[in-house]
């Protein structure tokens, strides 16, 4: 028997779709195992057991409740000594985080607590005899590692999309349990969470993602790549670091090799030349289309199509085109 | 402020990747190596510290004699001094790779320890938290901003559409994300400072290691793509084809 225990990731009292794919991919894992139990664990303000029962519809057997005030905000050494806790007292085998902002502070703490190893930004997670096996994009995505993880219990980080999250109802058992220790006592304390508006679509979970670069000339033409991403409907907007160091966007925005690492069903390169720092980020994307004046930019080598002009020409009836091909839809 | 900078030599990115004999690592013929990313804004987040407040900043790499020329590179940006622990390689666990640098960080009596938020080459991001945990040191990870003083620390990471503000007490470990400073360019004079600048060579105390390698390998390249057509005119036919080919329209 190996269980398997989950990190439930919640923000603002919601649960994170990163949390369905960890419990998802912890079901997988526990069925190929030998069929262990799945403890989904859960952790927030008091209020939010009332998310434990969507962990039990993606496989989840257990469900950890654990309430306090001091887990309002993200609390991250409470949390992972709560973690290791829960990895020694439900006879973990393996504990499966999301590699997302918080489960990459959170997942390398838990594991050296535990002296354990970790493989991050997992891509498949598989049993091989004792050991786990999984895949892992390493050297800015262009190498892929197949890594052999022994030893018990083992933590391992999943990308964000790597799994997709699947409805395997199981009970779903809520347990409830206290902190380890004082989580208002904790030495790092997030004083502030500042969500971007509800409605504007992450770059990590959007299905579509319209970037735009340099060939947009100024930053007040970034309103083209945001008409262009509201067409769409479900689209974020991203940048090359070439925008986003000259202040016309976000650091955050970035998309590239020392930016965010994105691979959406569709990624919409505006006014982009492929510098191979960026190309790194989208890489992966399902498919890519490309605008760009210049018709042997290297964008246009990832691209699956292209269109060759000037993006400030094109963009407004690209934009005027996807509206209408959505509502005929 | 006494800070220790830990960082990591890798392969430059830019250029293509071939797969070694052994199927288990990359070709290095002819590959250039350098400073990881997020390492140089590390280095140079510390250097702007101790140049404000005082100071000095120690660069700590873990790996094979070759190392010894990245831990030069930080010196002629303006580290004071450097540590190299060697080891024949850098293993694939983590937790090997933290126990070292804990080890000889654990009596350093630093006020800070910085990392790049993750190695580009293997893209994992933990050896700073997990030192952190050995340490039992307070620890924010990939922080876009930093300030230190009087004891105390406050930084910014960026979330998924959000971001949060934390605060720390000193000492702690911090993995520096983009956004906090470009690397500076070494000086000439700096480069022929940094050949006096003391370079203590140690043994690495990696222990056991429970990752390995088992392949690597390139991921499937992209077909060609085609040009639709030029201008506003090739639109029509784009969104066709994002609508009966790829079936994303």
């Amino acid at each position: 028997m190996a269980n398997i225990l989950a990190f439930a990731e919640a923000r603002g009292g919601e649960l994170r779709k990163v949390a369905l794919e960890a419990v998802t991919a912890a079901r997988t894992l526990a069925d190929a195992t030998g069929g262990g139990e799945v403890h989904a664990l859960l952790v927030g303000a008091p209020g939010i057991a009332a998310k434990a029962a969507a962990l039990g519809e993606h496989g989840a057997d257990v469900v950890v409740v654990v309430e306090h005030p001091g887990f309002e905000r993200y609390n991250p050494e409470a949390t992972a000594a709560l973690a290791a806790e829960r990895v020694r007292a439900g006879a973990v085998r393996a504990a499966i985080f999301p590699y997302s902002a918080h489960g990459r502070d959170l997942a390398p703490r838990v594991a050296a607590k535990l002296g354990a190893p970790i493989a991050a930004d997992v891509t498949s997670i598989a049993a091989q005899g004792d050991a786990l096996v999984v895949t892992h994009p390493g050297y800015t995505g262009k190498v892929i590692a197949t890594l052999k993880v022994t030893g018990s219990p083992v933590v391992l980080s999943l990308r964000a999309g790597a799994v997709a999250p699947e409805q395997r109802p199981k009970a779903g058992r809520v347990e409830t349990a206290p902190p380890v220790g004082d989580p208002s006592a904790s030495r790092v304390v997030v004083t502030e969470l500042a969500q971007g508006s509800a409605t504007k679509l992450d770059l990590g979970e959007a299905p579509v993602i319209v970037s735009g670069g340099r060939g947009l000339k100024a930053p007040e033409n970034f309103r083209l790549v945001e008409e262009l991403a509201a067409a769409f409907g479900n689209a974020a907007v991203g940048a090359t670091r070439a925008v986003t160091d000259e202040g016309w966007r976000p650091h955050a925005d970035q998309i590239g090799q020392t930016g965010r690492w994105v691979q959406p069903q569709l990624y919409v390169a505006v006014g982009i030349s492929g510098a191979i720092q960026h190309i790194a980020g989208m890489r992966n994307s399902r498919t890519i289309v490309a605008i760009n004046k210049d018709k042997e930019a290297p964008i246009f080598k990832v691209a699956d199509y292209g269109i060759v002009g000037d993006a400030l020409e094109i963009v407004p009836v690209l934009t005027e085109a996807v509206r209408k091909a959505k509502q005929g839809a | 402020m006494k800070i220790a900078v830990c960082i990591k030599r890798v392969p430059d990115m830019e250029g293509r990747f071939r797969i070694a004999g052994d199927g288990k690592s990359v070709d290095e013929t002819g590959v250039k190596f350098d400073m990881s990313d997020f390492d140089g804004y590390a280095v140079e987040a510390a250097l702007q510290i101790t140049e404000k407040q005082g100071g000095e900043v120690v660069v700590v790499a873990v790996g094979p004699d070759t190392v010894q020329e990245t831990l030069r590179k930080a010196l002629s940006m303006g580290a004071a001094r450097a540590v190299h622990l060697k080891a024949d390689a850098v293993p694939p666990d983590g937790l090997a790779v933290a126990r070292a640098l804990a080890a000889e960080l654990k009596d350093g009596a630093f006020d800070l320890v910085l990392f790049g938020k993750i190695a580009l080459d293997t893209s994992a991001g933990v050896v700073g938290p997990m030192t952190a945990e050995l340490l039992d040191l307070p620890c924010v990870s990939a922080a876009s901003r930093l300030e230190v003083a009087s004891g105390k620390g406050t930084a910014r990471r960026e979330l998924e559409g959000a971001y949060e503000m934390l605060a720390f007490p000193l000492p702690a470990v911090v993995s520096i994300d983009e956004g906090i400073a470009r690397p500076r360019y070494p000086s000439l004079k700096g480069i022929m400072a940094a050949k006096k600048k003391p370079l203590d060579v140690k043994p690495a105390q990696l222990g056991e290691a429970r990752i390995a390698v088992e392949k690597m390998a390139l991921p499937p390249e992209r077909g060609a793509g085609r040009i639709v057509g030029e201008g506003p005119a090739a639109v029509p036919e784009l969104v066709r084809l994002l609508q009966t080919e790829a079936k994303v329209l």
